[in-house]
């Protein structure tokens, strides 16, 4: 089942007085429980194509289908509450609420959703202990490594069971072990939760992992492939 | 999380800068409660003194005496009357006098001036003139001796012991020519006041101008000058309208024109105070949501609605002003209180220059409710007009763009 369809995407904006075409045409579907990356140099379009996916962003034309609805008719607000409800986002710069527990940034988002306070502290316990982080639940993400500030993201973003997660270069600022660590928990949702990641990244490492690579060259799909992880063997191009 | 609960902790994440702009909304407060006390307390000194002195917050009078103030127009209230307005809520004393001008003469020099008949006894509870007697003693019910205030004693070359000669026209024209003995003079911290004439028993004053029981007028003095115009409207209706009842506004309006104009420039530099109260909070304010912007962008990204982010910053806004004010309300009222109880005396050199234009030589402080209600009011309001500032950012906050930052 898709739960993403996009169809004939195209995004434009004027910088300078010179009009630049960030996505050009894009459709592309994306199924359930898909662990896709989409990779591309900068400046290629993948942060847009995220955005507008996020609903973060409205496109010039074209439509963004996310389980059935059209999300480029929304409202400003109406997004919003999609967002909340469907979609998890993972950011680069791990960008938790610097005043708030890891416990209180994982529910701070079943909150926004009216869950009831116990409920609300049981999923973000789960959450926590899933990414490893059972013993720092407590903790400040001021006094958390950037590893373990991006595995509370990830807690975050899966909090309200979004249909998918949107991963916008996850492992930038991580060294070697946070990221190894970081993409066996995604790995281990995905597999095990049916879990939808969709990441843009460069990070080879992560590219490695990922279950269908889809290249991003100036705002077009130039790739879509399937391949096997951690051999990055291609299976089928689809593009 | 509770969103006050969130905000209480946003304002804390920069401990300094909120520290740093509850001081500055403290201090304000704090200068302008004192500007405040200060004007409020120098007023309310200046209508006790000219006021209860020579008139009284509220005046019973004949209904053309304002307008005329002639012997002729004397009003001869009842005990009854009189009673009942001393019942009245807010009324500390009521005392009859009875006002005129006449000639004064010793040897060769004569000197006009006003004869003021008052009732000794009342004294210490309304005029209080015993306190102001720099030679000789005050007087006694039924004394036929009179007070001479200074400068018209020292015009007229007499002393305690010298006789004084008056001449008057009395009670629809009688003729009043009397000698009486002096038995003090009078110094009054207003220099003007020490030109007024004389102070005698109001028996012997209504002998002199052959009134009979009338006098002049019935001064009424009040607990808190404030309170002033709600007992005039009691007062109105205790005597059914028959006199001519007006506050001390009315009668000086000398004095009301002095305090408007004097307010006038104390609001000038209490505004100064407040603009820069106010722009310490926008100050902060603008950092405040300048260094989120990326926070309040991922917010939003999550599914914050902007409305609960408006409530969030308007939160934090209110709760730096709600700090602020209290602590310069929690300050302000010690101090204002002792410096109420304890006037600042001015050194000499500016002592001189206060009682040539007729002031005591004290800076005074008041601690009527409005003093601290405004200042309290007027930072709060400032506090959430700036409040303003961060719910417009977010509204026109573009989350991309925010993410980036």
């Amino acid at each position: 089942m898709n739960v993403l369809e996009i169809q004939h995407l195209v995004k434009e904006y004027t910088d300078a007085d010179t009009p630049v075409r960030a996505i050009d045409g894009i459709s592309l579907t994306v199924a359930a429980g898909e662990f896709t990356a989409i990779v591309g140099p900068s400046g290629s379009g993948k942060t847009s194509l995220l955005n507008m996916i996020g609903g973060l962003d409205t496109p010039t034309s074209g439509t963004i289908h996310v389980q059935q609805q059209n999300i480029t008719q929304l409202t400003a607000a109406q997004r919003i509450d999609f967002r909340r409800n469907h979609i998890g986002f993972v950011f680069q710069s791990y960008n938790l609420i610097p005043v708030l527990t890891a416990i209180e940034n994982v529910a701070l988002i079943l909150q926004l959703q009216g869950v009831s306070k116990k409920e609300r502290q049981q999923r973000a316990v789960e959450l926590l202990t899933a990414v490893g982080l059972q013993d720092r639940i407590h903790s400040r993400p001021a006094n958390l490594s950037g590893g373990q500030q991006q595995r509370v993201a990830v807690a975050r973003a899966l909090a309200s069971r979004p249909t998918f997660v949107l991963a916008d270069e996850p492992t930038a600022n991580l060294d070697s072990k946070a990221t190894e660590n970081l993409l066996q928990i995604m790995q281990q949702l995905n597999k095990e939760e049916g879990t939808t990641f969709i990441f843009s990244t460069h990070d080879q490492r992560v590219i490695n992992k990922a279950r269908r690579i889809i290249t991003v060259e100036d705002g077009k799909i130039h790739t879509d492939e399937q391949v096997v992880p951690d051999s990055a063997t291609t299976l089928a191009p689809m593009v | 999380m509770n969103i006050l609960r969130m905000a209480w902790k946003n304002l804390w994440r920069t401990k300094r800068r909120t520290l740093i702009t509850v001081a500055s909304i403290c201090f304000g407060v704090v200068l302008a409660t004192l500007m405040r006390s200060l004007q409020d307390g120098t007023y309310s000194n200046m209508i006790k003194m000219s006021v209860q002195l020579a008139s009284g917050y509220i005046q019973l009078q004949h209904p053309l005496y304002q307008q005329q103030k002639s012997i002729n127009h004397s009003i001869a209230p009842t005990a009854s009357e009189l009673s009942r307005i001393a019942a009245i809520n807010g009324v500390q004393t009521v005392s009859k006098r009875l006002s005129s001008f006449a000639l004064f003469s010793s040897g060769s020099t004569t000197k006009g001036g006003s004869v003021i008949g008052i009732e000794p006894d009342k004294d210490a509870e309304t005029s209080n003139i015993q306190h102001w007697v720099a030679e000789g003693r005050f007087l006694n019910k039924g004394d036929r001796s009179v007070l001479l205030t200074q400068h018209t004693a020292q015009n007229l070359h007499l002393g305690v012991h010298d006789t004084l000669v008056l001449i008057s026209q009395g009670y629809h024209g009688v003729s009043a020519a009397a000698a009486y003995p002096i038995k003090g003079i009078v110094q009054f911290a207003t220099p003007k006041l020490n030109h007024l004439g004389v102070f005698m028993d109001l028996g012997l004053a209504q002998e002199f101008f052959d009134t009979g029981e009338q006098v002049s007028a019935v001064m009424i003095t009040v607990d808190d000058y404030n309170t002033v115009p709600n007992t005039v409207a009691a007062i109105t209706a205790a005597t059914d309208g028959a006199y001519n009842v007006l506050d001390w506004k009315t009668i000086n309006p000398d004095i009301v024109q002095f305090i408007e104009s004097d307010q006038s420039g104390g609001m000038v530099m209490i505004a100064v105070l407040y603009i820069v109260i106010g722009f310490g909070i926008f100050g902060t304010i603008i950092m405040m949501v300048a260094e989120r912007k990326r926070e309040l962008g991922v917010l939003i990204a999550i599914g914050m609605q902007k409305v609960r982010l408006y409530v969030l910053l308007f939160c934090e806004t209110i709760l730096i002003g709600v700090i602020g004010v209290i602590a310069g309300f929690s300050i302000s009222v010690p101090i204002v209180v002792f410096l109420k109880k304890n006037p600042v005396q001015l050194p000499p050199e500016l002592a001189t220059t206060y009682a040539k234009y007729g002031f005591e030589p004290y800076f005074f402080f008041g601690t009527t409710p409005t003093v601290f209600l405004y200042q309290v009011l007027v930072v709060f309001g400032m506090t959430a007009l700036i409040a303003i500032y961060p719910l417009w950012k977010v509204k026109t906050l573009e989350v991309t763009t925010a993410l980036r930052s």
